[in-house]
Parts: C-alpha cells; sequence; structure tokens
C-alpha cells in the first residue's frame, strides 16, 4: 500500500533541486571534498564489480539478450555518475531503472504470457515435450528378467554388458543388436564385467558420461519390436519398449498398440483425429484466444456482473471506511495536551503490523459461529454465520477490512494534518465558524487535496485485494445456479484465481495474465478519472 | 575530473551525496537484477566442471526437501558421498511451494536432480513432463503393493515411495472401552458417553467450514460402494470414468444429510480440524477420524487411546485414501545417472526409510522397515488400515474434483440440500462438465 505512494511523491521532488539555482549568485566552486570522490569511486566501483560478475556468469550460461541488456545498463550507469553535468539524470537514473525492472518488464511479461497457452500441460519448449513424452512411454516389457549390466566403450562409443539369468554374457550397442560374447573379467557375482578389447567404465566414468549413458539404447535384435536395452545407473538394465512411437520426419506420433496417429495440432500439443490429445504439451502462442475466453467463457458470464458490482462496493466502501475511521482517529489523536498520545498511536498501527494474509486466516477463526471468540466470548453463544450467509459474508469482509486498512489511513492523516498551518484555524475561528464547520469547509478539503492520490492509489489497491477475500472467505458462500467455484464475497482477482488455476485444466497462467489485464484496464480507467477529479480539487484552492 | 575547476563541476556536497544514494541504488539494483541470473551461471559452471574434474569428488545432486524431513536425509547422503563421491545437497524448500516451483524451474534447467513430495502430484508433474519414471525392478517388491501402485501413473513408476499415511479412527479408551465396527454403533456409543456427562460430542471429524472435507469421509462414502473415478484393472483411475453418480453415493449424500445440522447434528462443519483436535484432547469425544499426524499430541497429552479400522457404513470396506511419500527424479537431471543411483539404490536401502520414519512417524513403504515399525501398536494400526487404502487420485482433473466436491458435501452437512441424491447427481454432472470443458 506504501509503494504507489511514493510513486507519486516521487515526481515533484526530483524537478525542483537543480544545480545553480540553490545558490544563484555563486560561481562554479573548488572540486569536490575528498570524502566525497572517495565515496563516489567506492560506490561506484562496488556497482561495478557486481555487474562484472553478473556479466561473467551470464556470458558462462550464454544467456545473451539478458548479457547485453545488462552490458548496457552498467555503461549506462557509468556514463552517468562519471561525466560531468546531467545532474537531473543522476537523481532520476535509478528511480527510472527500478520502474523498468519491477514495472514495465513485468508488464511486457504478462502481456506476452497472455498471447501464449503458458500453463500446467504446457509448460516448455516443443523438444523439451517430444523427449519427455518420449521417456514416459518407454516401458519396461512386463515379467521381462532384470540384467546386471557393465558400461563398456570402444573407441567413444558406448556398449552394454549384460548377463542374462541364465549366465550368459551379451554385448551391443546403439548401432550392434546384442550378440553373445565371451567375457574376459566377471564380478564377484559371477557378472560379466569385461570384454577384451573394450574399456570398462567405473563409477567415476559412469558419472563423467552420465547423458550419454543413460540416453543409450542398445536393441535386443535386428527386430526393433522385439524392445532395447537401457540402463538408469550403470548396473542394471532392463528391456524396454517404446508405446509410443516418435517420427522425427512426420513429426507425429504412433501408438504401438493401436496404431493411433498424434500429429502436432498447432496448438502446443500432439492430437490424434479424435481430438484426444497427449498429456504433454509445450507452449505456444494462441493470438487472442485467451481475451475471447475470457469474454465468452459460459463459467463467467453467468456470476461476472455480481462479482464485477461486489469488486466496486467492496474496494469504494474499504477505501471510505477506512478514510472515515482513520481520519476521525488522527483528528482525536491530534490534540497536542493528550497524555500518552505516543502509547495510544502504536496501538493504533499495530493491525498494520500483521500481514494480511495470516489476519485473514486468525479473523476466520475468530468468526466461526460455534466456536469463534466473537459468537461465543462477545455475544454469549448466539450461532451467527458470520462467514456462510452472503450478507453477512460482505459485511464480516467489510469490516476486517477496515481493521487492516484503518492504520493506514490514520498515519497518513495524521502525517497531513500535522502539516495544516495553525493560522487558518485560527482566523476560521475568529470568523465564527464552529468546529463541525471548520472541519467540512477548510480541514477537509485542505487534507483532500494531499490524500486524494493516496485514497485513489488505495482503492486500486483494495479492488485486487486478494489476501482477504481469500484467507477469510474464500470467496464463498458459493453462489448457487453455477457450475462454478465463485461466491457472494469473490472479487474480480480471486474469481480470475480460481478461473485460471482450478478449472481441473490445472494452472493456465496464459489465461490468468490475460484476464489480469482486463482488471488492470479497469483499475486505470477508474483511477485516470480520480486524478482528473483531483485536479479539479487542487484549482478550486 | 576533480583537478579541473569549469562551470560545469557544480556540485554541492549535499547534491553529491544525493548522487551517491542514486549509486548505491543502482548497486543494489545490479544485485537485484542479478540474482536469477548468478543462478543460472553457477549451475552451468557446476555441471561443466563435472564433466572435467575428478566426478569422484565433482559430481553434485541437489535434492528439494522440506524442513521436517531434511534432518532424516543427512545420514543416507553421508554414507552416498563416502561411498560413490557423490555430494548430495539438501536444498530445505517452503512444502508449500515445492510443486509448482518445481514445475516452473526444471524447463530451465535450474531445477533439482531429486524432489520429495506425495505421489498426488504425480499428474501434474507427469502432465508438465518434469519427471522422469524409475526402474525398481526386483526392489519394487520389497515395498508394500499399495505404496507402488500409488507411485505408478499411466503406467509407469515415477518415485521411490518411502512412507504411507492415511486416517484411522482413534479412540478415547476411558470414554469407550470396546472397538465398534459400523458408523451407528460408533455413533450410538458416543451418544452414549455425551448422555453420561462424559464427553461432549458423541464423534469428531475435522471439516473445513467452507470447503467440508471429502478426504477425511472419503471412508464413509466407500463403504456405502461410491467411488471417485472407475479404477482400471491394474487399480489405477480411469479420470475420464467418474464414479461418483451412483446409488451409494447418493445414499453417501443422504447419510451426510442425516448426520448434519438439520439431522443428528453428528458432523458439524464449524469444527475444524484444529477445533476437532483440540476438543479430542480435552476428552471431549470419545471418538475422532484423524491421520498419524495427530497422534504424538494425544500421547503426551496422556489420553489412553487406541486405534480402530475406519467404521463401516455399508456391506462394503470403509477404504481410506492413502497418501504416499517418495523420491522423484527430474526429467531435466543432468546428472540422470548418478540420481537414479541414488533413489533407487539408496533411498530404498532399509537404514534409510527407517531413518524417515523416525523423523516422520508414518508407516514406512518399505515391507522389511515397516514390520520393525510395526512394533508400535499404532503404526501397525494405521498400515493395516492402510494396506486396505485406495491411492489418492492423482490425476490434474481432481482439482476440478475437490472444490464441487466439499462445496456440495457442506451444502448437504448444513441441510441446505431439500434433495440430497438430487444435489449429488448435480455435482457429478457439474464436475463431468468441467473435466469434459478442459
Amino acid at each position: 500500500m506504501l509503494h504507489p505512494m511514493v510513486e507519486i511523491e516521487e515526481k515533484p521532488s526530483a524537478a525542483p533541486v537543480r544545480p545553480g539555482r540553490e545558490r544563484p549568485g555563486k560561481k562554479g566552486h573548488g572540486p569536490d571534498s575528498l570524502g566525497g570522490i572517495l565515496a563516489k569511486i567506492i560506490l561506484l566501483g562496488i556497482t561495478d564489480a557486481v555487474a562484472a560478475f553478473v556479466l561473467f556468469q551470464l556470458v558462462l550460461s550464454g544467456e545473451w539478450l539478458i548479457f547485453v541488456i545488462s552490458l548496457a545498463t552498467t555503461l549506462v550507469i557509468n556514463w552517468i555518475y562519471l561525466r560531468r553535468g546531467g545532474l537531473p539524470a543522476k537523481y532520476l537514473a535509478p528511480g527510472v531503472i527500478f520502474l523498468m525492472i519491477f514495472q514495465v518488464f513485468v508488464m511486457i511479461f504478462s502481456t506476452y504470457i497472455a498471447f501464449t497457452n503458458y500453463g500446467d500441460g504446457h509448460n516448455s519448449t516443443k523438444s523439451d515435450a517430444i523427449a519427455s513424452i518420449q521417456l514416459s512411454a518407454s516401458e519396461r516389457v512386463p515379467d521381462s528378467p532384470q540384467f546386471a549390466t557393465s558400461v563398456l566403450e570402444k573407441n567413444g562409443s558406448y556398449f552394454l554388458l549384460v548377463t542374462t539369468p541364465e549366465g550368459e554374457a551379451r554385448l551391443g550397442g546403439a548401432e550392434t543388436p546384442l550378440e553373445t560374447v565371451t567375457p574376459s573379467t566377471t564380478g564377484p557375482t559371477g557378472a560379466a564385467t569385461g570384454v577384451d578389447g573394450y574399456t570398462t567404465l567405473d563409477f567415476t566414468a559412469l558419472l563423467a558420461n552420465q547423458q550419454a549413458i543413460t540416453t543409450l539404447t542398445v536393441p535386443l535384435s535386428d527386430n526393433p519390436e522385439d524392445g532395447s536395452l537401457k540402463t538408469a545407473d550403470g548396473s542394471t538394465s532392463y528391456v524396454y519398449t517404446p508405446k509410443l512411437k516418435f517420427d522425427a520426419a512426420a513429426d507425429t506420433f504412433t501408438d504401438t498398440t493401436t496404431g493411433v496417429v498424434y500429429s502436432d495440432g498447432g496448438r502446443g500439443s500432439f492430437v490424434a483425429e479424435d481430438g484426444t490429445a497427449l498429456n504433454t504439451g509445450w507452449k505456444v502462442n494462441v493470438g487472442l484466444d485467451n481475451f475471447v475466453r475470457a469474454f465468452t467463457d459460459q463459467n463467467l458470464q453467468g456470476p461476472l456482473l455480481k462479482v464485477i458490482a461486489w469488486t466496486f462496493t467492496f474496494a469504494i466502501l474499504s477505501v471510505a471506511t477506512t478514510f472515515a475511521l482513520g481520519l476521525f482517529l488522527a483528528i482525536t489523536f491530534n490534540r497536542a495536551d493528550l497524555k500518552g498520545q505516543k502509547i495510544y498511536r502504536i496501538l493504533m498501527i499495530l493491525p498494520y503490523a500483521f500481514p494480511a494474509f495470516l489476519s485473514g486466516l486468525v479473523w476466520s477463526g475468530l468468526l466461526n459461529p460455534e466456536f469463534g471468540f466473537i459468537n461465543n466470548a462477545l455475544l454469549g453463544g448466539a450461532a451467527i454465520p458470520w462467514l456462510t450467509d452472503p450478507v453477512l459474508a460482505k459485511i464480516s469482509v467489510l469490516v476486517v477490512n477496515l481493521w487492516l486498512g484503518y492504520p493506514y489511513m490514520f498515519l497518513v492523516c495524521t502525517g497531513a494534518l500535522q502539516s495544516l498551518p495553525e493560522e487558518v484555524d485560527e482566523a476560521a475561528r475568529m470568523d465564527g465558524a464552529g468546529v463541525f464547520k471548520i472541519f467540512t469547509a477548510i480541514k477537509l478539503p485542505l487534507l483532500l487535496v494531499s490524500l486524494a492520490p493516496l485514497l485513489i492509489s488505495s482503492f486500486a489497491f483494495n479492488f485486487n485485494n486478494f489476501n482477504v477475500i481469500y484467507m477469510l472467505t474464500g470467496g464463498g458462500p458459493r453462489f448457487d445456479g453455477t457450475t462454478f467455484d465463485i461466491g457472494s464475497t469473490d472479487i474480480l482477482i480471486t474469481m480470475v484465481y480460481k478461473i485460471a488455476f482450478g478449472t481441473g485444466a490445472g494452472r493456465d497462467y496464459g489465461l490468468a495474465s490475460a484476464l489480469a489485464i482486463i482488471i488492470f484496464l479497469i483499475v486505470a480507467a477508474v483511477s485516470a478519472l480520480s486524478f482528473k477529479k483531483t485536479k479539479a480539487l487542487e484549482d478550486l484552492n | 575530473m576533480t583537478g579541473k575547476n569549469t562551470a560545469g563541476a557544480r556540485f554541492t556536497r549535499r547534491s553529491f551525496t544525493l548522487g551517491a544514494v542514486g549509486a548505491l541504488s543502482a548497486l543494489a539494483l545490479t544485485a537485484c537484477g542479478g540474482t536469477s541470473a548468478p543462478a543460472a551461471g553457477t549451475s552451468a559452471a557446476a555441471s561443466t566442471s563435472a564433466a572435467a574434474s575428478v566426478p569422484a569428488t565433482g559430481t553434485n545432486l541437489t535434492m528439494w526437501v522440506d524442513a521436517e524431513r531434511a534432518p532424516a536425509l543427512k545420514s543416507i547422503a553421508a554414507k552416498f558421498k563416502t561411498e560413490k563421491g557423490i555430494d548430495v545437497k539438501l536444498v530445505v524448500k517452503d512444502f508449500a511451494a515445492v510443486r509448482d516451483d518445481f514445475i516452473t524451474q526444471a524447463p530451465t534447467g535450474k531445477g533439482p536432480d531429486i524432489l520429495v513430495g506425495p505421489h498426488d502430484w504425480l499428474g501434474k508433474l507427469v502432465q508438465n513432463g518434469v519427471v522422469a519414471p524409475v526402474q525398481l525392478g526386483d526392489k519394487a517388491a520389497s515395498f508394500t503393493e499399495s505404496s507402488i501402485k500409488a507411485m505408478t501413473y499411466d503406467g509407469q513408476t515415477y518415485g521411490v515411495p518411502y512412507s504411507i499415511e492415511n486416517v484411522a479412527l482413534i479412540r478415547n479408551t476411558e470414554l469407550a472401552p470396546e472397538a465398534k465396527t459400523t458408523l451407528d454403533e460408533v455413533i450410538a456409543e458416543g451418544k452414549k458417553a455425551v448422555s453420561a456427562g462424559d464427553a461432549k460430542f458423541p464423534f469428531l471429524v475435522g471439516l473445513d467450514p467452507k470447503q467440508a472435507d471429502p478426504y477425511h469421509l472419503y471412508p464413509l462414502q466407500t463403504s456405502l460402494g461410491s467411488q471417485v473415478f472407475e479404477q482400471n484393472d491394474d487399480g489405477s483411475y480411469d479420470s475420464t470414468k467418474l464414479a461418483l453418480d451412483t446409488a451409494g453415493g447418493k445414499e453417501f449424500a443422504q447419510l451426510l444429510n442425516d448426520l448434519g445440522d438439520k439431522g443428528e447434528k453428528v458432523l458439524n462443519s464449524n469444527i475444524t480440524g484444529d477445533i476437532a483436535k483440540e476438543k479430542f484432547l480435552a476428552g471431549e469425544s470419545p471418538y475422532f477420524l484423524s491421520g498419524p499426524w495427530n497422534v504424538p499430541d494425544i500421547a503426551a497429552k496422556g489420553i489412553k487411546f487406541a486405534i480402530d479400522p475406519l467404521p463401516t457404513t455399508g456391506d462394503k470396506p470403509a477404504q481410506p485414501f492413502i497418501g504416499v511419500n517418495g523420491f522423484f527424479v527430474s526429467a531435466k537431471s543432468t546428472n540422470a545417472l548418478a540420481a537414479n543411483e541414488f533413489v533407487v539404490n539408496y533411498l530404498s536401502l532399509e537404514e534409510a526409510q527407517d531413518e524417515l520414519f523416525k523423523v516422520g512417524g508414518r508407516p514406512p513403504a518399505l515391507t522389511a522397515s515397516f514390520d520393525k515399525a510395526a512394533s508400535d501398536p499404532v503404526v501397525k494400526a494405521y498400515g493395516e488400515i492402510g494396506a486396505n487404502g485406495v491411492p489418492m487420485p492423482a490425476v490434474p482433473a481432481m482439482d476440478a474434483v475437490w472444490a464441487d466436491w466439499g462445496g456440495t458435501e457442506l451444502n448437504l452437512i448444513k441441510g441446505k440440500e431439500a434433495d440430497p441424491a438430487a444435489a449429488w447427481s448435480k455435482m457429478a454432472s457439474n464436475i463431468e462438465k468441467k473435466i469434459a470443458d478442459n
């Protein structure tokens, strides 16, 4: 909640401080103090050292795009702070860079995700998906024996030397099917461990070449139907046959038992004629599909209006109630002659110190109809269904959010009140205005000038206040007459969460991003309108 | 730049300090921006050096574990290091975040080689192509059958199991001296204790006030012959065939209604798991349907208790869901051979499973370890009930099932449904629609 406030105040503070304006009469002066230079050298030095380390690591891991961006950023930072003049840039640079990383980049990335099918089942690249399908589809032949195995090497190729349960030693490689051989050495259990002309790999050598060895498949015979040998640990191997066969040229998987062909359906998965898709897919661009779904999904259409109405009600009432209570308390505790003012103020701020999701859980316990503190201790054992009745649940959510939110309003109102000039108050009293008149006609408008932007940011925050809703009621009680798990206290963001992450297909980051962008547009529009109104307020004064 | 005295160099000390603060932020920024990048660098560096230097000391395995299990794995990791020269780095992660972090990080190559988790993650892990099958070979026979079944998804075994957990009926032997077999008898016994003034609740089971609890209530449902999905011949679930909408399921719906707010008030959705435990610990109920995780506290409280088989509601056995914990190997591991060696040949050892039992107290999946642990009657009782259980379905479609299933159970318990059977059928068709939509 604090962070939008900082952003708003940042803008005006950067502009007025300009070199030359502060001391207009003075010409250029002597060099910087030694301490200043040292500080500059050390700070820039550390920055560059860290940057060099990061850049080095990026080169090692081959992340070229990030490398180029990081390098450019480092050079720009150095240029800004080493050159003479350009003082505004020196102030603005860190803020702008943070803005790029934490706001702009996140926005661009979300937008990109919104146009893909990224989510469960579409998690990575196509080649990853193919590799993974092949891995899962390769099944051990039922009731086939387990072979004691040694891995041998000759001319850079690897071979499996296996001993059948009958004690026969057989050798084969990726290109050469298994053949009976006479072992030159045998291990303590009688299994063959070496053949003349081949080098037996010890465990150290196995580890060094594990990628090649774990992917090695040795055909049992010239007939691929018989299956092939594979080892996962270098000491035992099993006979596998693929349940699905990949044809790289045709880009299709074929089921070896039913003959069904799965081909790339263009939607990030291998699909058969009848529409059944293989479990594992990959991430592809799906254009506007996610947005179309957001507007046509039947699950959404029914309860959408109710949810939107409640989202606005919740956000507006949350701002109004927290502001009213915060302001009231701020005025009450602003009296200079109040004893123990500091203690009261600290007590006031306590709810602010609890994490919202924790408070949500605690309150949901307090509001338990039968065993909760509220009903049991405060209301003498009444059985009021605080969280399970549609209307009461809404009230409970608002009250808990009031408890969570008023300390923030109390803080900012106290600050704003203390910055109001005393004379205005006095002058009004001289003119015969009462306390109430002074408050409504003078103090409140003056306060609103500085507080209005904070109220708008508070609205935006509550519009997306996921924690309170999700931890307190989980959005419930559920609406009747919808197949979807949406309830009376669901706001847009919790509804998005449920739709994108809980409909049975697993997490759908693409759809979630699309819906988040729509919510962003709503909040941005409301905020822009409100800021315009605030401008008018400033003009009045 | 400082030696020259030009008009451009108008640094006041104050403005310079501000500039320095800026530089400091830039420094912080560089550090922040780089956090993900160095991780990539180090892992890449580690794997390349593994290939180049002496492997006996150069290979590292990374394993994600939660805080509870990490200590139990230290000694087996040490044994692996001395015998094979491979370091297993146990990275302690927040358990709640492990599955999703693994799914997002594995494709980038930054995930761990090995992962600990419950078997019902498998559906998601396989769907996202991030786990590799493991071949247990002849070792499979040394594990209890139900644990291997749970670790099998789509005909492939994906993990090495180490523990099985399930619910059972915990009975306070002072309030209810004799074991009963049917739910009716259990409730009658409980009511006797209540009317005698010894207890306040005839029967306790923890429910979620928003979602009820299909997991804990499942044995009461299976005893009426209702399952969640139809099972294939090999015991795996067929996620395309939802089996909730049956005569048994409707009987179960009626039962929930009869035991709920409008009926006998035995099931109470306001009693959460925490409250149920608190009340049982206070000696306010003779029965508590719960898992082994609550047993240590009950024993510590000095309550005399016994673990009974789950009470039946119909003519079928009351089968609980079983959850099997195990070890998985990443499909993207660059150390697949070392990871398989550790998971298949070391974590399946009796000493490893013994150690994990000592820390977690869950019945071990390895038969030899279980036999040893079964000297404890609690472990023995839970293990025997679990042997009769069915694995919790791992299919990804379960996400859709839980929400509707729980929501309908809640409404039935609260007596909100005039026609329980119709409400149950509506729930089943809702779930079917959701599964079909995706």
